[in-house]
């Protein structure tokens, strides 16, 4: 893995520090009250859904270990993940039938 | 009188919180892990985890500094995907937003899902109940994870050195993110969110400096809130 400057590094922790509090305290400190527009949370409850997808997608297709050359391991491991956390919703199953669908797969194939 | 109530109401969120140790410390030794083969040192990870206090966040700004993302993309990305923390928070403020601001100050700072999760489901079935007990379940169902959500993060830093490269951790972080986007399909709106993002990311790659995140996420957000309007239209409930 590539090493990360230190000083950018500092740069980055203090900022998402700093970030996510005003995340956080923006509505439950400032807004307190006041009721917030319903287009705007109507936006906000995709965030997760979209955003995470969005990150891990190209991992998957293209995976930096296997110098970006899509592999069957890691595939089968993305799609028993998801597959175990959409019918079971529970995280913790979804992670380790996916570690073992990865590490099972790896183990039979090289 | 009121004191004891709102002791008693600390412990019931203690209780519920509890179970969520399972899925904090095993993501905290993974993001201790992760941390120490990118290169930051055990300051650095222990500083990262007790002030950000965000796992998903903190894995995407350390999987996109690994990309050589520019700083200020980095911020903007893992920002983006610790939103829900602020759909959390404007979600509390009904039941939280009339205590004092310097417990508001508190509670913010340890909005996670958990906590979360925890608190909006005992506060909509209990709609009786005062601020103060309120304010002392939300400490309490956060109290059993915060301390061990660091103490994991520490474990995981000092093991990560040690750990081989055909062990596959590269792997870690989509599994568990995909792990965690499963139960978040709740409705077909989320499915639909997620499946544009998916789409985008995939056509826009190629987009410098990892701008392509963004462009997904905003474009999930878009679909997912224009399926909820015409689901709504459709069958009005």
């Amino acid at each position: 893995m590539t090493q990360i400057d230190p000083t950018t590094m500092w740069i980055i922790i203090v900022g998402l520090a700093i970030g996510s509090y005003a995340l956080r305290f923006t509505f439950i400190g400032l807004v307190g009250d006041r009721p917030m527009p319903l287009w705007l949370l109507r936006h906000l409850r995709y965030t997760a859904v979209a955003i995470l997808p969005a990150l891990i997608t190209p991992l998957v297709v293209w995976p930096s270990a296997t110098g970006g050359q899509p592999d069957i391991p890691r595939m089968s491991a993305a799609a028993v993940a998801l597959l175990v956390g959409l019918i079971s919703k529970n995280v913790l199953a979804a992670i380790f039938s996916g570690a073992a669908t990865l590490y099972g797969l790896l183990y039979l194939l090289t | 009188m009121a004191a004891a109530t709102s002791k008693s109401y600390f412990w019931k969120g203690f209780r519920d919180g509890t179970p969520f140790v399972f899925v904090a410390v095993p993501f905290g030794l993974l993001f201790g892990v992760f941390a120490t083969e990118a290169g930051l040192d055990i300051v650095q990870t222990i500083a990262f985890s007790a002030t950000v206090f965000a796992g998903a966040a903190q894995f995407a700004a350390l999987q996109l500094l690994q990309d050589q993302t520019p700083t200020v993309i980095v911020l903007i990305s893992a920002l983006a995907v610790n939103l829900r923390v602020a759909m959390y928070s404007a979600s509390l403020t009904p039941y939280l937003g009339s205590a004092p601001l310097w417990q508001r100050a508190c509670a913010a700072y340890l909005i996670v899902d958990q906590s979360y999760a925890c608190s909006i489901v005992r506060f909509e079935k209990e709609p009786d109940l005062t601020i103060a007990q309120r304010m002392a379940y939300f400490f309490g169902s956060v109290t059993p994870i915060t301390p061990l959500w660091i103490l994991a993060t520490i474990i995981g830093a000092v093991l990560g050195a040690q750990i081989p490269e055909s062990w596959a951790l590269d792997f870690a972080l989509p599994i568990t993110f995909l792990a965690m986007v499963g139960p978040m399909m709740r409705t077909l709106a989320h499915v639909i969110a997620a499946l544009v993002a998916i789409v985008v990311a995939l056509l826009t790659v190629g987009v410098p400096y990892n701008l392509g995140l963004l462009i997904a996420g905003m474009a999930g957000m878009m679909a997912g809130a224009q399926a909820e309007l015409m689901l709504e239209r459709r069958s009005p409930s």
